[in-house]
């Protein structure tokens, strides 16, 4: 994995296999989607089995930070994936700026989700909390895997801020540059599969009301 | 060259590419409307449908131009198809076992 940066574009000799690469990335996704899909799974099952204490517990949640948050990672995957084509077309400053601005939408993300969370441990729910202990069991239920799977989804976004942050600097020392972006599109493979993600939590904990 | 080139050889120009995600963009913001505001009627049994079903159609709008499965080899295509529809028969089979008995 070690490129250099002055290698002439079209240079066969230098060791590259971009199919493999993204081939590779993939594979990482599928085993992020049987992760996330094990709590889907459990979340259907639990849904049904209390069914009115999970619609009751959703009222609970704010819809419109739902939908903020979700505008806001709808915009961050159309960011992230203009700065591969602007890189393409070898405007570099460009593509950093579109790669900052994903990096600002990530951040506004999580703090949207820190004062969403915040409100609730205000209001005595949190895992475990006495408030939510006396109440039904659907609605703990629901809760549990309110703060287990948007939590591990926050986490996939901290991941992937990170990432991203790599790719601006990358970017900046031509280590990711127009005729090697497969960098650039993994981490863009990975920030997708995230918001994949949160496209279905949004409508199951915030919209089944 | 190298086949890195490989994603966006559709024959494209970059200036189309941008159109196209600004596009599918829209078309993501115009769904989510959609679905927030078919959450506000009761649609009963058929809510959760409706929200999934929308949410799929969002989930493949982003993997085939996003996520470049479009202009990917096949093989891409048939991985992801194999993964979707595996997780998609747990799901289903538990939605019905649980929903519709």
């Amino acid at each position: 994995m070690n490129l250099q940066p002055l290698v002439v574009p079209g240079d066969s000799h230098a060791h590259r296999d971009d199919i493999g690469s993204r081939m590779g990335m993939w594979l990482f996704l599928f085993t992020e989607l049987i992760l996330f899909g094990g709590m889907f799974i459990l979340y259907a099952v639990y849904r049904f089995s209390h069914f009115q204490e999970f619609q009751l517990a959703a009222k609970q949640l704010d819809t419109t930070v739902g939908t903020v948050n979700t505008l806001i990672l709808l915009t961050s995957s159309l960011t992230v994936a203009l700065s591969i084509v602007a890189l393409r077309e070898g405007r570099k400053g460009f593509s950093k700026a579109l790669v900052a601005m994903t990096l600002v939408l990530a951040l506004a993300f999580l703090m949207n989700k820190y004062f969403e969370w915040n409100h609730k441990f205000d209001a005595g729910i949190y895992p475990g909390s006495p408030d939510l202990l006396s109440q039904p069991d659907g609605v703990i239920l629901y809760f549990g895997l309110y703060f287990v799977m948007t939590g591990l989804h926050a986490l996939h976004v901290i991941i992937g801020a990170g990432v991203l942050g790599y790719m601006y600097w990358a970017i900046g020392q031509g280590i990711v540059r127009p005729d090697a972006t497969v960098r650039l599109e993994a981490g863009g493979l990975y920030w997708h599969l995230v918001d994949i993600i949160w496209i279905f939590l949004f409508p199951l904990f915030y919209l089944l009301q | 060259m190298d086949e890195s080139q490989n994603t966006l050889s559709t024959g494209r120009s970059p200036a189309m590419t941008y159109g196209r995600y600004l596009l599918v963009w829209i078309g993501l913001v115009a769904l989510t409307s959609l679905t927030v505001a078919l959450a506000g009627i009761h649609l009963g049994r058929w809510v959760i449908l409706t929200a999934l079903t929308i949410a799929s159609i969002k989930s493949t709008m982003v993997l085939f131009t996003f996520m470049h499965l479009r202009s990917e080899d096949r093989t891409f295509r048939v991985f992801v198809l194999v993964a979707v529809v595996t997780l998609g028969i747990f799901i289903v089979l538990t939605f019905f076992d649980y929903a519709f008995y």
